[in-house]
């Protein structure tokens, strides 16, 4: 029988993995606006997103929201392990997502909303990344309580995972718009696409090798029967992904790229996933250990499992109804 | 930092979060009374088609907007208050208080993002149906999200149907009780009524705004005629609401009431209603006392003569701070009674046909227009100031809730948090003020294409 602690693990690392992916493209997307050539340009890359973003950044609440209702012991540690990358990222996610509205509701100031738009996106993409870092680096646990230095999340390891997000999710965010635009602003994002691809598989490389230094039992998980399977199969499975992608731009497809972009994401996340089972917080912390009672994970598991489902379902509807291309005429303000 | 160099880091976090959740509440309170709105406005365009309630949806919905991005942000931000400054707070009471905000996020947040796409820029794409529809979604979603985080906080002022494990964390026992605890039926009732009631009188303030400029068109007779059968409607039943969630607290929580009251003395034969004064918490009297006999124990014990406890009975370190509670407490019921003035005197000139006619009354609703929110933050301090020492009451001391986090992180966050949220939520509030300043006019958003323009040139 599946620990309901278990089954709870696995519906948070959905919550989180939908959130990179959904919140990966739009965060992308500021990342990359000063590269717009003109306002108009601009103007169709947010509307591409406008009317999801809302959404896309509700996952970051549920799987804050999440942990602290399933494993409480874990959402207690961890914030203030990571609490300056966590104050930073929700103060630059409030320029940010402030930026949608007030960007069209201001001439004057409207190149201040912009910059807002563009250095929130990068920054809360960056301290994301650097939350990853501190999570794989380990967290110190003494007494159901965070035993470790207010810095100690920033090293060259978090550092190098922060970068590698940032192009991860301009990736993201370019493919995206491939998909979503026409005309030079598509040309554009497609020939950005290729050198983000190759940042961003080097970075993965790069963290990937640096990863099973950070913890012997990442080590041991990686090069020991049977995590040996996944040492050949993760890598083999990112670059047939890597190369499908690549023809796929060179071929100008509108959809491949996005999903390919995606499928990245999954596989690393999957990846993230077998270093950490059965930990929650490596080394300290066991999914078990730190969830909370079954009458509580019960409860809410009942709520999950017919309320989930109903949200994918209407998100999808969502996205189908503002499908297609983004006329650059049509405003939505 | 220097500003903050005396504070302790507990201190520091009851600051931070005070500040950021009081921001917070100003949005979701206006949201919760406007998504209502803007789904009745929909829905009477729909079945009596009179463009003027089309014309007001659209008016109200750019300014719904504007408002809802700040509370989505805002909302985030609290999110991870619990865990950055209160994570002792969230390892013991998460497996009771955690699944309720779970429920919330999967309810309410879901639905509300989901559907307010389709609410604000999907009206052509899914036809009126639907439209209305995914606008009814995002009402109910703002409904949905005050009953769970409402049951909450209830929950954390009267616990109940929990146990404490041998780690010492509130474990549930059921869910019934713990959802429908004492006080949340009150809690959440004052709270929604309170919510309308500032969405109300920010509508009447804006078309009182208009009508003063002599823009004296169909949509703004209109919707100072809806906000104010409003106030009239619900004022009352708030004051009533108000009431019976006071001797629900007197029943729970009584030294809240005594701090709300300046009891600090019992009164054996019938406690004065002391109608203003200065609390003096070192000399425990409350100087300059205006008081009327009996009419406390008459207020809530419905018996001049019955006897009410004070302060005196409590133990000091169980005491809330009375003096904010006794002031906020009083702003509270000032701004109430100013409202159903206002509503009693629209009503009279209403009867007599001058409701559009009288300046007087436009001006006072102009005056009005934000005092909803100044209540809305006036009734929290009361009850959360109130509820003092306890995070969990009788339970867990906010003392003991505090992560461990040295004080001059929670200090350069808090700054930041400051800096931040007046500028971004400033912003915020000067654009929602252009937007209300402008009068609803006929033909705008006929067709979405041109209104960036319009707005461009309105702003040029």
């Amino acid at each position: 029988m599946l620990e309901l602690s278990t089954i709870w693990a696995g519906i948070i690392a959905f919550a989180v993995l939908t959130y990179v992916i959904l919140d990966g493209f739009d965060l992308g997307i500021g990342i990359l606006f000063p590269f717009a050539k003109t306002d108009k340009d601009r103007d169709v890359m947010m509307n591409s997103v406008t009317p999801v973003w809302d959404g896309n950044e509700t996952w970051l609440v549920m799987g804050g929201g999440g942990l602290f209702a399933v494993f409480p012991l874990a959402y207690s540690v961890v914030m203030p392990a990571i609490y300056l990358p966590v104050i930073v990222m929700l103060l630059a996610l409030v320029f940010r997502g402030v930026a949608f509205e007030y960007r069209w509701r201001t001439v004057r100031a409207r190149w201040f909303w912009d910059v807002a738009f563009h250095g929130g996106s990068t920054l809360a993409a960056f301290c994301q990344g650097i939350a990853l870092g501190a999570l794989v680096q380990g967290i110190p646990v003494e007494d159901r309580l965070y035993a470790g230095g207010q810095w100690d999340w920033l090293t060259p390891f978090s550092i190098l995972t922060g970068v590698a997000l940032v192009i991860g999710y301009a990736l993201l965010g370019a493919t995206w718009l491939n998909m979503k635009t026409k005309g030079e602003l598509q040309r554009q994002m497609r020939s950005f696409a290729r050198p983000l691809m190759l940042m961003t598989l080097a970075l993965i490389g790069l963290v990937s090798l640096l990863t099973p230094f950070q913890d012997p039992i990442y080590l041991i998980r990686w090069f020991s029967w049977p995590g040996v399977v996944f040492s050949v199969l993760v890598p083999a499975i990112v670059a047939v992904v890597a190369w499908i992608l690549d023809r796929s731009l060179r071929e100008k497809r509108d959809y491949q790229p996005f999903f390919c972009a995606i499928a990245l994401f999954v596989v690393c996340f999957i990846g993230i996933g077998i270093s950490f089972y059965p930990y929650m917080l490596p080394p300290s912390l066991t999914i078990a250990e730190a969830a909370a009672p079954d009458s509580s994970l019960a409860f809410a598991l009942v709520g999950a499992v017919v309320l989930l489902p109903a949200i994918l379902a209407y998100t999808a509807y969502t996205y189908w109804v503002f499908r297609g291309k983004i006329d650059p005429e049509e405003s939505y303000h | 930092m220097n500003l903050f160099a005396n504070f302790d880091a507990e201190t520091l976090a009851r600051i931070q979060f005070a500040f950021t959740v009081s921001f917070h509440i100003i949005f979701p309170a206006f949201s919760i009374g406007l998504a209502s709105f803007l789904a009745v406005l929909n829905g009477l365009w729909l079945w009596r088609k009179d463009k003027v309630y089309l014309n007001l949806f659209n008016y109200w919905k750019k300014i719904f907007a504007v408002g809802f991005a700040m509370g989505v942000v805002s909302g985030i931000v609290m999110s991870y208050q619990f865990g950055t400054n209160w994570s002792v707070f969230s390892d013991t009471a998460g497996p009771v208080i955690g699944p309720l905000m779970a429920y919330e996020v999967m309810t309410a947040f879901f639905l509300e993002a989901g559907f307010l796409g389709i609410m604000l820029f999907g009206r052509e794409r899914v036809g009126p149906g639907l439209h209305m529809m995914a606008t009814a979604m995002v009402a109910l979603g703002t409904l949905i999200s005050a009953t769970w985080i409402l049951s909450v906080n209830s929950w954390m002022q009267t616990p109940a149907g929990f146990d404490i494990n041998e780690l010492g964390q509130f474990i549930p026992v059921d869910w019934w009780s713990i959802v429908f605890n004492p006080s949340f039926p009150y809690r959440l009732t004052h709270m929604v009524l309170a919510a309308y009631l500032t969405t109300a009188f920010v509508v009447a303030g804006v078309a009182a705004w208009h009508l003063l400029r002599r823009n004296r068109t169909a949509e703004v007779t209109r919707m100072f005629s809806m906000a104010m059968w409003m106030a009239v409607l619900v004022t009352p039943l708030q004051i009533v609401a108000g009431d019976l969630h006071g001797l629900n607290t007197l029943e729970h929580q009584p030294q809240k009431v005594m701090a709300m009251e300046g009891h600090f003395d019992s009164h054996p034969e019938g406690a004065p209603l002391i109608l203003f004064g200065i609390p003096n918490e070192d000399e425990k009297r409350v100087d300059y006392a205006i008081e009327i006999p009996k009419l406390s124990s008459l207020i809530l014990k419905h018996d001049p003569n019955a006897p009410l406890d004070g302060l005196d009975t409590i133990p000091d370190d169980e005491e809330p701070p009375v003096a904010i509670v006794f002031y906020s407490f009083r702003i509270m019921l000032v701004i109430g009674f100013a409202m159903l003035s206002v509503a009693l005197w629209s009503l009279v000139q209403r009867v007599r046909g001058r409701l559009n006619e009288d300046r007087c009354l436009h001006r006072t609703s102009v005056l009005l227009a934000p005092s909803g929110f100044v209540a809305v933050l006036a009734g929290w301090v009361t009850t959360e100031v109130g509820r003092q020492p306890y995070t969990v009451y009788g339970l867990m001391r906010t003392s003991d809730s505090l992560s461990q986090v040295d004080a001059p992180s929670v200090a350069t966050s808090l700054i930041a948090f400051i800096i931040v949220f007046f500028a971004v939520f400033g912003a915020g509030t000067f654009y929602m003020l252009r937007l209300m300043g402008k009068p609803p006019v006929e033909g705008i958003q006929k067709s979405h294409k041109p209104i960036e323009i319009s707005i461009l040139a309105e702003a040029a």
